[in-house]
C-alpha cells in the first residue's frame, strides 16, 4: 500500500490552491488548443515553455499534463462537429462521430466521447500509478548499457515503425541528431558544429528548436495552404445520452481502455494503432452492424477511450524511464530538462513530490475536463469561428515572443526562422516531425550513456552488452531493422498470399497497417 | 523549382522533383557534420574510447546515406506525403504570396526588436502577419496588434519579471 500513500501525498500536492489553479488553466488551454485548428498540445506546451521558466516545476508540469489531456478532449469535439481531425489519433472518431452529428446525434456523440475519455483517462491514470513504480523498480537495477539499449530502441521504433516512409523518418532523425550535436562536447569540452559563432557554443536551446519546428513551421505551412472555403460546423446543444446510449457505450469504453493503455506505454505504440484496433473490434462485436459507417455510437466510444487511455500509457515510459514516445511527451521531457530535473528511473526517488503530484493532478484534471466539457461543448465549438488571420498571426507572434524571451537575443529569432523554414520543408515533403524532436532530445543522452557504459567497463567494448536486458533489447532492435527484409522474403516465397495482401492493401490501406 | 516532366510523363513524376532539394539539404548537412568532426581532436583516453568524434561520424554518415537513398527514391517516382490538417487545403499549390510577406514581417521584427523595442516591432509583426494572411480590416487589425504588443510587454514585465526591450519608447512605457 506504499503506492497508495504516495498517491495520497500527491493529492495533497495537487490540491493546493496554486496547483489546482494551474490544473484548471491547463485543461482549459488544452481543450482550447484541441478545438482550435492548426494548434495541438505539443505546440501549445512548446509555446508556453519560455513563460514557465520562473514557475515551480511541479505547477508547470501539472499545467502541461492538463494541456495534454485537454487536447484529447478538444480534439474529439472538432472531429465530431467539423469532420476534419487535427490529430491522427482522432481520425477514427471523425468517421462515426461526424456521421452521428450529421444525423442529428451530435449531442450523444460528444457525450460518449467526453464520458468515455473520462472513464479511460481515470482507469489509465490508475494503471499508470500502479505500473510506473514497478517499471522503476526494474529500471533502477539496470546499468548504462541496458539503458543505452532501451533509448536506442525508443529512437528506432519512433523512426521506423511510425510514419508512412521509413526513409524519410531516418532523414528526419539524422537532422534532429545533428541539431543535438551543436555545442560543447560534454567530456572533452571541444566545440562541435559551432562554426566560430559564440552564441552557438552553448548549443541550440531545445525550447527554441521546439517552437521553431512545431509553431513557426506549422504556421507557415498552413499559411501556404490556407483553406479559403468556409467549413461548416454542425450546431450542437447540450451533450447528453439516453439509456440506450449508455448501454451501448460502456463496454466499448472499457475495451478501448484495455487496448489504449498498453499501446501507449510501448515505445512505438502511439495513439493511432489502438484507436484503429478499437474501431475494428467494436465493428465486429456490435449488435448494430448496419449502423457502422452511418454513425454508430460504439465507433465513437471505443476509439475515444483508446485514445485517452494511450495518453496515460505514454506517461508511463516518460516518467519511469525518461523515454518520450510522442511529440507531446517529447516536449514535456524538454520541460523537465529545462527545470534541471534529470529524467530517468531515478525521477521517482529524487522528485517524489513532483511525480506523485503530477499523477494525482491527472485524476483531478480528468474530472475537471468532464465538468468543463459536458456543459460547455457549444461554447467550445464557438472557438472555431476565430478569424484565421488572427489565429495564425497569433501563433507566429507568441512563437517569436517566447523564443526571444529565453535569452533576450535577436539571434535566437534568426535560428527560429531558419528552423521554421526547415519545419515548413519537412511538412511539404513528408518528413515526419517526431523523429527530429526525439532525436534532438535523446541524441545527447544516448551519447552520454554510451560513454558512461565504456567508463564503467574501463574501455572494454563488452561493456555494451554485459547485461541480459541489453542483449534482449538489441535483438529487438535488430528485428525492427531487419523487418523489411523478412517481409520481402515472406512475399517472395508466398506469392499467392502476397497477391491477396496487395489486393487488400488497395482496397483499404488502413486495414493492413494494423 | 524545376518542373521537368520525364520523357515517359508518368503521373508520379509529373509534379517535378523539388524533393531532390531535401536530398541535397541532407547531403550538405551530412558533409558539414563530417567535416566538422574531422577537425575534432581525440585525446588518448582509456576510459573514453568513444571520444567526441564517434557520434558525429555516425550521424554525418546517416545523413549522407539517407540523402542518397532519398534521391534514388525520388528519381524512381517516390513522393513524400504533404502534411494535412484542419485548415490545410492541399488542392491548391503553395501560396507564396502569403508565405513571403509573413517571412518579411518576421525578418522585420528581428531587425527592429532591439532598436525600436518590442512594442513597435511586435505590433508590426502581428499587423503584418494578419495582413499577409488576408486580414483587410485595417483599423480593427491595427488596434488588436497594438493591444497584443502592449499587453505582452506589460504582462511579461509585471507577470514574469522579464524586461522586453522598450527601444525608442524607453521613457514612455
Amino acid at each position: 500500500m506504499d503506492t497508495f500513500n504516495l498517491l495520497l501525498q500527491g493529492f495533497s500536492t495537487a490540491l493546493t490552491p496554486m496547483n489546482l489553479m494551474f490544473a484548471c488553466l491547463g485543461v482549459l488551454l488544452g481543450t482550447a488548443v484541441g478545438v482550435l485548428p492548426g494548434i495541438g498540445p505539443a505546440m501549445a506546451i512548446a509555446l508556453l515553455l519560455p513563460l514557465t521558466y520562473n514557475l515551480e516545476p511541479t505547477s508547470a508540469l501539472i499545467m502541461f499534463a492538463g494541456i495534454y489531456y485537454g487536447g484529447m478532449y478538444g480534439g474529439s469535439t472538432t472531429s465530431i462537429l467539423l469532420n476534419t481531425p487535427g490529430e491522427s489519433s482522432t481520425v477514427i472518431t471523425a468517421i462515426e462521430g461526424h456521421k452521428m452529428a450529421k444525423a442529428g446525434r451530435a449531442a450523444q456523440a460528444l457525450a460518449t466521447a467526453a464520458i468515455g475519455s473520462f472513464v479511460a483517462g481515470t482507469i489509465g491514470t490508475a494503471l499508470l500509478a500502479a505500473f510506473a513504480p514497478v517499471v522503476v523498480k526494474f529500471a533502477v537495477s539496470l546499468g548504462p548499457s541496458s539503458y543505452l539499449a532501451i533509448m536506442i530502441l525508443g529512437l528506432l521504433t519512433v523512426t521506423a515503425v511510425l510514419g508512412a516512409s521509413k526513409l524519410r523518418g531516418f532523414a528526419s532523425l539524422g537532422l534532429g541528431l545533428a541539431i543535438g550535436l551543436v555545442g560543447l562536447d560534454p567530456v572533452t569540452g571541444q566545440q562541435r558544429l559551432v562554426f566560430g559563432i559564440p552564441l552557438l557554443s552553448d548549443g541550440l536551446d531545445i525550447v527554441v528548436v521546439a517552437v521553431a519546428i512545431f509553431a513557426v513551421g506549422e504556421a507557415l505551412w498552413i499559411a501556404a495552404h490556407l483553406r479559403r472555403s468556409k467549413t461548416s460546423t454542425i450546431p450542437v446543444g447540450q451533450p447528453w445520452m439516453g439509456k440506450q446510449d449508455w448501454k451501448r457505450s460502456w463496454k466499448p469504453w472499457l475495451r478501448g481502455t484495455a487496448l489504449g493503455f498498453p499501446f501507449g506505454a510501448m515505445p512505438a505504440g502511439g495513439a493511432e494503432v489502438p484507436t484503429f484496433l478499437s474501431y475494428s473490434v467494436e465493428k465486429k462485436l456490435t449488435k448494430h452492424p448496419d449502423e457502422f459507417g452511418h454513425g454508430a455510437i460504439e465507433g465513437v466510444a471505443g476509439p475515444e477511450a483508446a485514445n485517452n487511455a494511450s495518453a496515460a500509457g505514454t506517461l508511463t515510459p516518460l516518467l519511469a524511464l525518461g523515454l518520450p514516445t510522442n511529440a507531446t511527451a517529447g516536449v514535456m521531457l524538454a520541460a523537465l530538462m529545462q527545470f534541471g530535473i534529470q529524467p530517468g528511473p531515478l525521477l521517482f526517488q529524487n522528485e517524489p513530490i513532483l511525480v506523485w503530484g503530477l499523477i494525482a493532478s491527472l485524476f483531478i484534471g480528468n474530472t475537471l475536463l468532464l465538468l468543463f466539457n459536458l456543459p460547455m461543448a457549444p461554447l467550445w465549438a464557438k472557438l472555431l469561428r476565430i478569424p484565421r488571420p488572427y489565429l495564425y498571426a497569433g501563433i507566429l507572434f507568441f512563437a517569436t515572443l517566447g523564443a526571444y524571451a529565453v535569452n533576450l537575443q535577436a539571434f535566437d529569432l534568426v535560428i527560429l526562422l531558419v528552423l521554421g523554414a526547415l519545419g515548413f520543408a519537412m511538412r511539404r515533403f513528408g518528413l515526419p516531425i517526431l523523429p527530429l524532436i526525439i532525436g534532438l532530445i535523446l541524441g545527447p543522452r544516448i551519447e552520454g550513456q554510451l560513454r558512461k557504459a565504456f567508463q564503467l567497463s574501463a574501455g572494454n567494448i563488452s561493456g555494451l552488452w554485459n547485461e541480459p536486458v541489453a542483449v534482449v533489447v538489441y535483438l529487438l532492435v535488430a528485428l525492427i531493422l531487419c523487418w523489411p527484409l523478412v517481409a520481402l522474403a515472406w512475399r517472395r516465397f508466398r506469392p499467392a498470399k502476397a497477391a491477396a495482401r496487395e489486393a487488400a492493401l488497395e482496397r483499404d490501406p488502413h486495414q493492413i497497417r494494423l | 523549382m524545376t518542373q521537368h516532366a520525364t520523357a515517359a510523363g508518368k503521373p508520379a513524376a509529373r509534379k517535378g522533383r523539388s524533393e531532390l532539394g531535401i536530398a541535397a539539404l541532407l547531403g550538405a548537412a551530412g558533409a558539414v557534420v563530417l567535416w566538422d568532426a574531422s577537425r575534432l581532436v581525440v585525446p588518448y583516453s582509456v576510459s573514453d574510447p568513444v571520444g567526441p568524434k564517434a557520434l558525429p561520424i555516425i550521424i554525418g554518415s546517416l545523413l549522407l546515406v539517407t540523402a542518397v537513398l532519398l534521391a534514388v527514391n525520388v528519381l524512381r517516382g517516390g513522393r513524400g506525403q504533404a502534411e494535412e490538417g484542419e485548415d490545410v487545403d492541399l488542392s491548391h499549390p503553395a501560396d507564396w504570396k502569403t508565405v513571403l510577406p509573413l517571412a518579411g514581417a518576421f525578418v522585420l521584427n528581428i531587425l527592429l526588436i532591439d532598436v525600436a523595442g518590442w512594442v513597435i516591432s511586435g505590433t508590426l509583426l502581428f499587423w503584418g502577419s494578419v495582413w499577409a494572411l488576408g486580414g483587410r480590416n485595417y483599423v480593427r487589425d491595427g488596434l488588436v496588434s497594438v493591444a497584443m504588443a502592449l499587453l505582452t510587454f506589460y504582462g511579461f514585465y509585471f507577470g514574469l519579471g522579464i524586461k522586453l526591450p522598450a527601444g525608442i519608447l524607453a521613457g514612455i512605457l
